[in-house]
Parts: C-alpha cells; structure tokens; sequence
C-alpha cells in the first residue's frame, strides 16, 4: 500500500499529563493538529502541581503552571481524558488505535460544577497521595491529638485543579464501605453524586504517541536506616514541597506532622536510595540539590530563628544560575552544609535524632532535629512496564524509557512514531523537561505536517 | 526434631552457661541438638580479605563436617553463625575458590549443607507459637529491651533473616515468654565488639548510649542473642557510674536464659555467677527465680 493511500490520523496519543506531556499537548495543538491527553489522576499538572515554588528563580509553582492547565483544559482541540489509563495500543505510525479505561469518578462530571460541597461536607478525612499521605496533629476538643489525613474521601487534588471534579475513595467512603452516609449526595446542589458509575472505556485513533510517563520516588518504606516510613516527622521532598506550598496542608504555615509545632531544626538529607549502587540506585537523580537548597532557603523565610542542616556527599549545581542558587542558600539563608551521610535517623524524647558524619572534619555529628526530609531517588512511574509490552519498547533496568540513540536520538524511540519525553526518560528539572516536551511535540509535528502535505498533494 | 549444633569456642568455655541453657531449653520445645562429631574453630572472624583462602579453611571444614552429618547446622553464637553463613555462600557462589578450599582441606564441598541460627530455627521451624504454648512461668510484666547487635543482620544479603534495621524475631520471642518487649532505636547498634580490647572507652560509650536508649524506653532487663554483645553489654556497666553520674546497671540476660526460665527448667548451671551485673535480684523480686541466689 502506498503511503498516500492510507490514511493517516493527525492526532497525537499524550500519555501522562505533567508539564511535559501537557507542553507537548499545547505545541501541537497550537500547530492546528489534536491532541489526545491521558493522566491516571483526576487533574492535569503532575508533580509540578504538587510543588511550592521553583528553583533558582522561587517563582510560586502553582502560579506559573497554572495558567498551562487551565489553557490545556480549555483548548477545543485538545481531548483530555484523566482518571484514565491507557489499556491497549494496536496498529503502526500513522494508525495507532488506543484504548483507554476511565475510573469510575462516582460523580457526573458532565453536570457537577466544582461547587465544593461534597468535599466540604464529607465525614471522613483521607490520606492522599497527592499530599504525600500525610498525616498532620489536629487538636480534639478534648485535647488529645490526633493525626489526620489532609483530604476527604470525596476529593480534589487542589482548589486550583483542572478539571476541578471530585472523585470518591471508595476504600474509605462510609458509603462503599459500610452502606451508609450518602452526605455528598445530599448536599450536592445539582444531583451529580453517582454512586452507580461504572468504568467507561474510549477507542482513540491516533497517528504518533508521545510517552511522558514521569516519575515518582523511591519509597521511605524502603530507607529502613531513616526510619522505614514509621516516623511521623521524618518526611520525603515532595511532603515538604506540600508543607511549603500555600496551598498545601498548612496553607503554607510551618508544621511538623506529629504535633503541629512550628519546626526549629530541619535537616535535608540527600541521595537517599540515589547513588547506593549496593542498596538502592546507582544513578544519580539530579534534581535533589537545588530543591533541598530551595527548600531550606523557603523554610528559612519562614521560620527565621528556624535552623536548616543539609547533609549532602557532593553539591551538583550544573544549570544556568543554579550554583549561585546555592551560594545564595548558604550565604544569605544561613542554611549550614555538612558534607557526609546520615547514617541513622531515630525519634528520641519527641525529636528526631539525626546521626551522620561530617567528612571534612572527620567527625561524627550527631542533630537532635524537629524534622527530617529526605531526598528519595527519583524513579519511574508504575506501569510503564505494562506500556512498553503494549508498544514493543524497551525499558532500562531501573525502568527508564530507553531511548533510540542517547546522544543523538534522545526523544525517539525503536518504534517509529512513538517518542519521549520528560523524566519518564530519567531524573530531569522543569526546563529540561519542558524542552523535552517541545522537543517531542516538534518530532511528532514533523510527521503530521508531512501527512497533510501528502494528502494535499494527493487532493490536487 | 533432630539438629546438627555448633557450639563454637565460645559456648564451650565462658559461654557455657548459654550453651545450657539453649540446649535444654531446645530441647523443652521439641529440637534435639546434636553436637557435632570433632568440630574445630569456625574461623572466629569472616575475612575481609578477597583473596586469602586459607582464611576460609576452617569454617569450611566445619561445613563439611556438618554436611556429613545432615542438611542443616545451626549454631547459638552469632559470630559462628556469621562466618559460617558467608564462607558457606561464598563458596557456594565461586567455583574456582571453592576448588583451591576443597584442595586444601581434601574434600568435595559445594555449600549444600544450610546455616542456621538457633533464633531463626526457633522462629521458623519450631514457631513462638509452639514455644509459647510450653510456658509454665510467664515472665509477666517484666518489660525486656531485645539487643541484636550486628552479626545476625550483617551484611543484610549475606545473613540477615530479619528485618537489618527493625529485628523483631527475638522481641516476638519475647513476648512469647509473657515478657513485655519495649522498642528502642538501638537494638541493632553495634556494642563495640572487639574495640573492648583496644579503645575500651569507646566500647564504654557505645553501651551507654544503647543502654540508656533501652531504659529510656522503659526496659528493666536487656535480652540479646550475641555472646560478645552479652559480655560488653554487662561488662561495660560496672565502671559506668564513674562516668555517668547516677547510672542505674541494668542485668543483660541470654535469650536462652529468659526461655529456660519460662518453661519452667531447672535454670542452675546457666551460669549466672558469670553475670557481672547479677541478673538474679531482678527474677527473685518477680518471683520468677527458681534456683539459688547465692554462688
């Protein structure tokens, strides 16, 4: 069959939503072709969505990103489905056919309007991952303290969310759970609860496919030596990252999650699972230094009697403007470095003992701190095991996508019309992964517009 | 149930006490240990140099011995136990090593035969369910603080059968016996091993910081499975006031001890007099003790 004579679908497969995968969506759409946009959660944004602000510029994340989701949501051409995975994919470039499992929201989207009141009203208070699963002392009024999950059980990621549609947990609603309650769907104002919703599923024909998987990181479960996940202030990055956030758990303000106090000693530990090649990952994942300074720096400009320790094995500041970020962390901020690794993290008398070395002077050290955060590897996302099947692909041994050529094919992949983009590939920052995802757009353009030149001349 | 045992030198001299006290105690629950025929020294520390053979020879031929004997061998002295998990894999793991030390110690040994510490047999193959429905003396309310030390943990891959940096074989053991286990971030310090000898202050410091952790949270008693933790762990305690004002000894018991004790055996020659802190007072006070106090 000539090429001319198949018909070529100009649209593009977008799998995951973060900043990658919605810059590439926003390219190609600008361009006048259709993007198809999958996100297994409820909203668009990814982890950006999740963080305060951004480094070395400290521009509020949500801020910046903002305006993108909400362009995305809007854009006609651009068919967005979250709470979705992508099931199956069959056929070749220019005629992919995807199929695609939307979870049941337990609500109709088509008629809710992002009122609130479910969420407002909902009974029971869940973790969520989104918030890391925290946990964070709320005072009874009986005065006991109690810890509690930061979201309901009927829920958004955030107000800013897009689209902002709740979504019920149905392993802790009272309803699913227990057969009772139904408070939501009393006081929703336009009857979208839904509590018979099923799994609905979507054919999509696509002509190319950008993978822009993304990342996750390395379990505290999994650092045994920092407490194995069992220890209420010892947190990961991105907790942090929602501690910090003004629309995070705290709105912001400074707490620890196991009392609510006002942290006076912090301490940053980094490369926790990440350059352990006899434990955890041999790589390195690059974005922990400048976010641990950032994230000191903020802590410092909230809490200026407040001390911030980092304990790091070398400071890797390649980026434009990012060493002096540091300098400024350490010179202006006051943040104390101290080079060696923490080699056990401990609660003793309601602090949590921080035991490490410091490598210049050779000495042990040993930092009764209030909280500890640690910088996880970054690894990939779940399921891109189950994608590459799907598409013939190969991942690396750590599961990063791997790419057609490092040096000079960096965002193909062996299959032609499927490409790459963002830290699904490996560790990356918001520029580099954003660059990606133009990067990416524009190699998937260069197909479509070849097609519709074909077709063009096909038509005369 | 029958098992090869490995006593070590340990348990044969200064440690003859815990050697009694795991064999009868053992035995209380169903295991028979066989001492095995003409042992020698496990090797007493596993060697860290890569390429000296002769360093393996001897836990090797304990592993042939034990071979012979049976599938499995276990041992209540977890420095034995160390060494001869790691030489046995690591002869297991490099053939061309594995034909320098059969070689050498004029035997066809491949690592077949299985290591075992008497704790994980216990937890594994006897069950602290089993060893539980044996109690005759529950050790009620006495609140013991289980110390792992490193041998059983270290290096993870290599030996560990529970989890490195939260154990809890010999605290599930514990609360067997109707002990009452209390958690401290120290369990799986090190306790300063052979440093005893050496820098004897620094051994000092790393109990007290271990001991301290331990009745902070609440211990009264110290249960271990490690005889060198056992004797720094006691040792360490008698000088301590000199050095830390208003130090309260704590006694250190063996796990078998405490088990001998709960099931109810004649605990006598468990070597009690050996105690630099004397255990004794403690049972008597609760009424656990059931042998002489004196001598």
């Amino acid at each position: 069959m000539a090429e001319a004579e198949r018909s070529f679908s100009k649209r593009v497969l977008i799998v995951g939503a973060g900043i990658a995968g919605m810059q590439a969506a926003l390219d190609i759409t600008s361009a006048g072709y259709e993007a198809v946009l999958v996100d297994r959660l409820p909203s668009i944004g990814g982890h950006m969505h999740q963080l305060s602000e951004t480094f070395p510029t400290l521009d509020c994340a949500q801020c910046i990103l903002t305006p993108r989701t909400v362009d995305v949501g809007r854009r006609e051409n651009i068919v967005l489905h979250v709470y979705s995975e992508v099931e199956e994919i069959s056929g070749e470039m220019g005629d992919f056919r995807v199929r695609i499992r939307r979870k049941p929201a337990y609500v109709n989207w088509d008629i809710c309007t992002g009122c609130g009141a479910c969420t407002e009203k909902c009974p029971t208070s869940i973790t969520v991952a989104f918030d890391r699963n925290l946990e964070m002392a709320k005072v009874m009024r009986s005065g006991k303290v109690r810890l509690e999950g930061t979201n309901k059980a009927i829920y958004t990621l955030s107000p800013q969310a897009v689209p902002r549609k709740p979504v019920i947990a149905t392993d802790y609603c009272t309803y699913f759970q227990k057969g009772k309650c139904r408070l939501c769907e009393k006081v929703c104002p336009v009857g979208a609860i839904d509590f018979e919703q099923v799994p609905t599923w979507f054919e999509e024909r696509v002509g190319a496919i950008i993978l822009a998987t993304g990342f996750e990181l390395y379990p505290l479960e999994k650092l045994g030596e920092y407490g194995g996940g069992n220890l209420p202030d010892v947190i990961d990055a991105l907790a942090m990252e929602r501690l910090l956030s003004s629309s995070g758990p705290t709105a912001g303000v400074m707490r620890r999650p196991s009392d609510g106090k006002e942290p006076k000693e912090v301490v940053w530990i980094q490369c926790a699972g990440s350059r352990d090649p006899e434990l955890a990952m041999s790589y390195c994942s690059k974005i922990c230094c400048m976010y641990s300074a950032k994230q000191a720096m903020l802590y410092k400009h909230k809490v200026h009697d407040g001390q911030a320790y980092v304990f790091y094995i070398d400071i890797r500041s390649a980026g434009k403007r990012y060493e002096e970020f540091i300098q400024r962390a350490m010179e202006e901020d006051g943040v104390l470095y101290i080079r060696g690794k923490v080699s056990k993290v401990f609660r003793e008398n309601g602090r949590v003992m921080v035991w490490g070395v410091d490598t210049l002077s050779g000495l042990p050290v040993e930092v009764a701190a209030d909280l500890v955060v640690i910088s996880p590897a970054m690894v990939p996302s779940e399921g891109i095991q189950d994608l590459a099947e799907m598409l013939g692909l190969e991942a690396d041994r750590f599961g990063w996508w791997t790419e057609a050529e490092g040096n000079l094919a960096p965002l193909e992949t062996r299959r032609p019309g499927v490409f790459l983009a963002g830290a699904g590939i490996g560790p990356k920052d918001i520029p580099e992964a954003v660059s990606q995802g133009s990067g990416a757009a524009g190699k998937a353009l260069s197909l479509l517009s070849r097609w519709s030149q074909v077709e063009a001349a096909e038509a005369e | 149930m029958k098992v090869s045992y490995f006593p070590g030198c340990t348990l044969n001299t200064t440690g003859k006490g815990f050697d009694n006290a795991v064999r009868a105690s053992t035995a209380a629950v169903g295991v028979e240990l066989v001492e095995l025929p003409d042992w020698n020294c496990c090797g007493a520390t596993y060697p860290l140099i890569v390429d000296n053979m002769l360093e393996l020879a001897a836990p090797a031929h304990v592993l042939v011995t034990a071979r012979d004997e049976g599938s499995t061998v276990t041992t209540a002295c977890t420095t034995c136990y160390n060494v001869l998990k790691r030489t046995n894999r690591f002869i297991r793991e490099h053939e061309e090593e594995q034909e320098r030390i059969n070689a050498f110690i004029e035997a066809e040994y491949g690592g077949e035969v299985e290591v075992k510490d008497i704790l994980h047999l216990l937890r594994d193959d006897v069950g602290f369910d089993a060893v539980q429905e044996k109690v005759q003396v529950p050790l009620a309310d006495l609140k013991v603080a289980s110390y792992y030390g490193c041998m059983v943990l270290r290096p993870p891959d290599e030996v560990a059968y529970d989890d490195p940096d939260h154990p809890q074989s010999l605290d599930d053991l514990m609360a067997a016996l109707g002990a009452t286990p209390v958690d401290f971030a120290h369990k799986n310090e090190c306790c300063g091993a052979y440093l005893a000898v050496s820098a004897p202050d620094v051994t000092r410091e790393m109990v007290y910081t271990i001991l301290r952790s331990a009745q902070a949270a609440g211990a009264e008693a110290v249960a271990t499975n490690c005889p060198l933790c056992q004797f720094n762990l006691d040792k360490q305690q008698v000088e301590m006031r000199r050095f830390h004002a208003g130090y309260q000894p704590i006694p250190v018991f063996y796990f078998s001890q405490l088990m001998g004790l709960a099931l109810g055996l004649d605990v006598s020659d468990y070597g009690w007099e050996r105690h630099y802190i004397d255990a004794r007072p403690l049972l008597n006070e609760r009424g656990f003790w059931n042998g002489r106090i004196d001598g």
